[in-house]
C-alpha cells in the first residue's frame, strides 16, 4: 500500500513511472481509480474538449503471406492448391476506385498494408506508390515495420535506405502495426516469422531519422503476462526519447475467433485498464486512441474517459480485424455523435493531429 | 475516500451522499448533465460497494413470452404485432410445456413471464399457465406479468387487484418483474403508448401488489423522447412509492431500441448515457437494494464496465431472449454461466449466483 501511495505520488507530480510501478499501479489499483488518474493525465495534456478522428481507409493490397500468424485470420498462404484462389494481389484499378471512393467521402489518408507476398520486390512498392501519387493528392500512411522489414531482405537492401526509397516515391507515414507485443519470447510463439522486436524498433527508428513520423500499437490480449504490456510500452517510451517520432500510441485487443490460437478473448474492462495504464505511463506521446474497431462503439466512447483522446478513424473498411468475425462499422456521422454526446468536441484532423 | 473531481459540482452530491442524505431533484439533474462521469461513477461505486461489497449478483433464469399478439401496439415496442399478422404466435399450454420440459436438465432458478395483451386468452388460460410452469418447475420461482397484464387480467376476470392477486398467487405466482412504467409522466403516456395504462394505474397497482405481499422490481425506458428532468421525477416517484411500500426489489434502466418500432429514427443510446442511468439510480434510488445492469439491453461490453457505477446484478444466464432482439439489439443471445462467472471476475468483481430474492445458491 505504502509503495502504491508513492507511486501514486509521482503521478499527481508528473513523474515518470517505471515498469515495476506501472505494473503494481495495474495490479492493484481499482477500476475508476485508475480511470480517473487517467483522465485527469489527458485533460493535462488536451485541456480542451476536443476529440479527434481521422477520415481513411484502409487498403490491403494483398493477403497472400508467407509469415502466417498464429493471431491472424487475414492472410492466405501463397501456394494456389492451399488458398484455393482466395489470395489476391491488388489491381490498379481497384486501387484506383477505393482512393477515389475515400476522397469523395471526405477521407485525407488511406493506410496502406498488406502480407509479405513472396514474388513482390521493391519495384513493386515504389510502382504502387507512384502511381497512387500520380493520380491522386493523398498522404499514404503504409507499410508496418514488418513489411519494410521483409521488403528490405527480399531485395538485399538495408532497412535505412528501403526506407528512404519508399519515401521518395511517395511514402509519408509509417502505421504502428505488426508489433503485437515486442518481447520475443512472445513473438517467437505467436508470429515466429515476423521481424524480431529489434527490427520493428530500428524501422521506426530509421524511418523517424530520415523525418517521417510513425504510430505505435500494440495487440494483448493472446499468450503476453502483464510484465510483457509495460516491457512494450518501455521500448516504444525509450525510442520516443531517442526520436520523438511517435505521433500516438494504440493498444487494442487480440481477436481470437477463426485464429490459431485459443484464448478467451480480453473484456473491456481488462481494455479500458490497459488503455488507463497507457496513458499514465507514456508521459512523451501526446495522444492514445481507443480502438472502436476492436470494442465497438459502446466501449469506445466510454475510453474516451480513460485516457484516449482519439477515436481513431472512420476505416471505410478493415479486412484484418474483420476476418476475425469482428464487424463494428461507424460511418463519420455515427463516430461524431458518439463524441458529441460525450460532451466533447468532435474535430477530423490529419496524420500529424492537426486538426483540419 | 478522496475523490478528485473535475466537474466540482459533484462534491455536493458526494458529501450528501457521506452524510446519508437524500437527493433532491436538482441533484439528479445535475447527475445526468455533469461531463465529469468518471467522477460520478466513483460516487455511484462508493454506495455500490458500500451496499454489496465486492459481489456481483446474477441469475440462472427462462424467460417465456407466451405470446407476441398485442392490443396495445405501444409506438416503441418492436415485439408486438396483430392477430393473424405475419409471425403473430401464442403459445398453448402444451407449446408452455414443451418449452419448459427442452431445457428441463438445467438448473433454472426463475422464470420470466411476460407477454401482449391477447385478447384470445381467458382468465383461466393464465391461471393454467401458472399451473403448468410450477408442476414442471416446483423449484424455480415464478416472476410473471407487469403491472399491464395485472390491470388487464383483473378486466378479464371481473376480480379487483387484489382478488386478482390473490388467485395468480394461488396458481404459482411469487414475484413480479417491473416493466410496463416506461416514464411515469402522462405527456410521455399519451405520445408512446395510450391504450396502456398510464402513471397514476401503474402506481395504483403496483402498491396494491407490494400489499398483497408480492416483490416486483422497477423499471424505466429511456433513450425516446423523455427530458431530463422527466427522468429524474420517475425516479423520485418510485422512491416515494418505495418509502411507503418496501416492496420493489430491484430497479432496471432499460434503454430504448428503436429498430422495427414506429419510432425507428431515434439514434440508440451511447454508453456514456447507459452508464449514467445506473448511476443516477444508484444515487436517487436510496431505498432500493439492487441495480441491475441489463445485459440484453446495452452489450456485455458495457454492462461489464457498470458494475463500476453502481449495478451490482447483471441479471439472468439467458439463453433466449425474444423482446429486444426484435428490436435490433446486437448483444449475444445467450451467455453461459462460465460467461457470465468470467465476466464478472475479470471486472474484479465477486460472482455470486442467486435465486429471485438474492439469496446465495450453494
Ligand atoms: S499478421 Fe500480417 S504478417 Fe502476420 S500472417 Fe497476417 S498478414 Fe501476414
Ligand atoms: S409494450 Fe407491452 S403493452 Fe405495449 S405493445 Fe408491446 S407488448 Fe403490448
Amino acid at each position: 500500500m505504502d509503495s502504491l501511495n508513492h507511486i501514486l505520488k509521482k503521478i499527481e507530480d508528473n513523474q515518470r513511472i517505471d515498469i515495476n510501478e506501472g505494473l503494481a499501479l495495474f495490479r492493484h489499483t481499482d477500476f475508476l481509480t485508475l480511470a480517473n488518474l487517467a483522465n485527469q493525465k489527458r485533460f493535462d495534456t488536451h485541456p480542451e474538449k476536443i476529440i479527434t478522428y481521422v477520415v481513411d481507409r484502409n487498403i490491403n493490397y494483398t493477403n497472400i503471406c508467407v509469415s502466417g500468424c498464429r493471431f491472424c485470420a487475414f492472410y492466405e498462404p501463397p501456394n494456389q492448391d492451399q488458398n484455393k484462389g482466395k489470395g489476391y494481389v491488388i489491381s490498379k484499378q481497384e486501387l484506383f476506385d477505393k482512393i477515389q471512393e475515400t476522397i469523395d467521402l471526405g477521407g485525407t489518408q488511406i493506410l496502406l498494408q498488406g502480407g509479405m507476398h513472396p514474388d513482390l520486390e521493391i519495384d513493386y512498392y515504389v510502382d504502387l506508390l507512384m502511381y497512387i501519387k500520380d493520380n491522386f493528392d493523398i498522404h499514404i500512411h503504409g507499410f508496418s515495420p514488418p513489411e519494410i522489414d521483409f521488403i528490405a531482405n527480399k531485395s538485399c537492401l538495408t532497412i535505412s535506405k528501403t526506407i528512404s526509397i519508399l519515401r521518395k516515391a511517395g511514402l509519408a507515414s509509417i502505421p504502428g502495426g505488426g508489433a503485437e507485443i515486442l518481447c520475443d519470447d512472445i513473438r517467437e510463439k505467436v508470429s515466429p516469422n515476423k521481424c524480431l522486436s529489434e527490427q520493428w524498433l530500428e524501422v521506426m527508428r530509421q524511418a523517424h531519422l530520415q523525418g517521417m513520423r510513425s504510430s505505435a500499437t500494440m495487440m494483448f490480449g493472446h499468450l503476453e503476462k502483464d510484465i510483457h504490456i509495460f516491457e512494450h510500452m518501455d521500448k516504444i517510451r525509450r525510442l520516443q526519447d531517442e526520436t520523438k517520432g511517435f505521433t500516438a500510441f494504440i493498444p487494442w485487443t487480440f481477436q481470437p475467433d477463426n485464429t490459431k490460437i485459443s484464448v478467451k478473448k480480453k473484456t473491456s474492462v481488462e481494455y479500458l485498464r490497459v488503455l488507463a495504464m497507457s496513458r499514465l505511463f507514456f508521459d512523451n506521446i501526446e495522444n492514445i486512441q481507443a480502438s472502436w474497431v476492436t470494442q465497438g462503439d459502446k466501449i469506445a466512447q466510454t475510453a474516451l474517459f480513460f485516457g484516449a483522446n482519439d477515436m481513431g478513424s472512420t476505416m471505410i473498411e478493415e479486412n484484418v480485424v474483420a476476418s476475425a468475425g469482428v464487424d463494428f462499422m461507424l460511418s463519420k456521422e455515427e463516430l461524431t455523435r458518439l463524441i458529441t454526446k460525450a460532451g466533447f468536441e468532435p474535430r477530423q484532423r490529419d496524420c500529424y493531429y492537426n486538426l483540419i | 475516500m478522496k475523490i478528485p473531481f473535475i466537474d466540482k459540482r459533484l462534491e455536493d452530491i458526494y458529501s450528501k451522499v457521506l452524510n446519508g442524505s437524500r437527493l433532491s431533484k436538482k441533484d439528479g439533474i445535475c447527475i445526468y448533465k455533469t461531463h465529469d462521469l468518471i467522477g460520478l461513477g466513483q460516487i455511484a461505486n462508493h454506495v455500490r460497494k458500500s451496499l454489496h461489497g465486492n459481489k456481483a449478483f446474477y441469475i440462472y433464469n427462462m424467460h417465456l413470452n407466451y405470446t407476441n399478439v398485442c392490443k396495445n401496439r405501444c409506438s416503441f415496442c418492436a415485439y408486438a404485432k396483430d392477430d393473424g399478422e405475419k409471425g403473430a404466435y401464442v403459445w398453448s399450454i402444451e407449446d408452455i410445456e414443451k418449452k419448459l420440459l427442452e431445457r428441463i436438465d438445467e438448473p433454472v432458478k426463475e422464470l420470466h413471464i411476460v407477454g401482449g395483451l391477447n385478447e384470445d386468452l381467458s382468465f383461466e388460460y393464465f391461471i393454467n399457465l401458472l399451473k403448468t410452469v410450477k408442476k414442471i418447475r416446483p423449484n424455480a420461482t415464478i416472476k410473471a406479468f407487469t403491472c399491464v397484464e395485472i390491470d388487464y387480467l383483473s378486466n378479464l376476470a371481473k376480480l379487483s387487484i387484489k382478488e386478482t392477486i390473490q388467485k395468480l398467487k394461488d396458481a404459482g405466482l411469487e414475484m413480479m418483474p417491473g416493466g410496463g412504467a416506461e416514464v411515469l409522466n402522462s405527456r410521455i403516456h399519451e405520445a408512446l403508448f395510450p391504450k396502456k395504462i398510464g402513471h397514476k394505474r401503474w402506481l395504483e397497482i403496483v402498491k396494491a401488489v407490494h400489499k398483497a405481499g408480492i416483490k416486483t422490481n422497477a423499471t424505466m425506458l429511456y433513450g425516446h423522447i423523455e427530458t431530463t428532468e422527466e427522468r429524474v421525477d420517475h425516479l423520485i416517484s418510485l422512491r416515494d412509492l418505495q418509502d411507503e411500500t418496501h416492496g420493489f426489489s430491484a430497479f432496471i434502466p432499460l434503454a430504448f431500441h428503436s429498430k422495427n418500432t414506429q419510432m425507428s429514427h431515434i439514434p440508440s443510446t451511447t454508453a456514456i448515457d447507459d452508464l449514467k442511468n445506473v448511476a443516477a439510480a444508484r444515487l436517487m434510488l436510496d431505498n432500493f437494494d439492487h441495480i441491475k445492469a441489463y445485459w440484453v439491453m446495452i452489450g456485455e461490453k458495457l454492462a461489464q464496465v457498470a458494475l463500476s457505477f453502481g449495478a451490482d446484478d447483471l441479471d439472468g444466464t439467458i439463453i433466449e431472449e425474444k423482446i429486444t432482439h426484435t428490436a435490433g439489439a446486437t448483444s449475444a443471445t445467450g451467455l453461459t454461466k462460465d460467461q457470465m462467472e468470467e465476466m464478472i471476475i475479470a471486472a474484479g468483481f465477486t460472482p455470486v449466483e442467486r435465486d429471485s430474492f438474492y439469496n446465495p445458491i450453494k
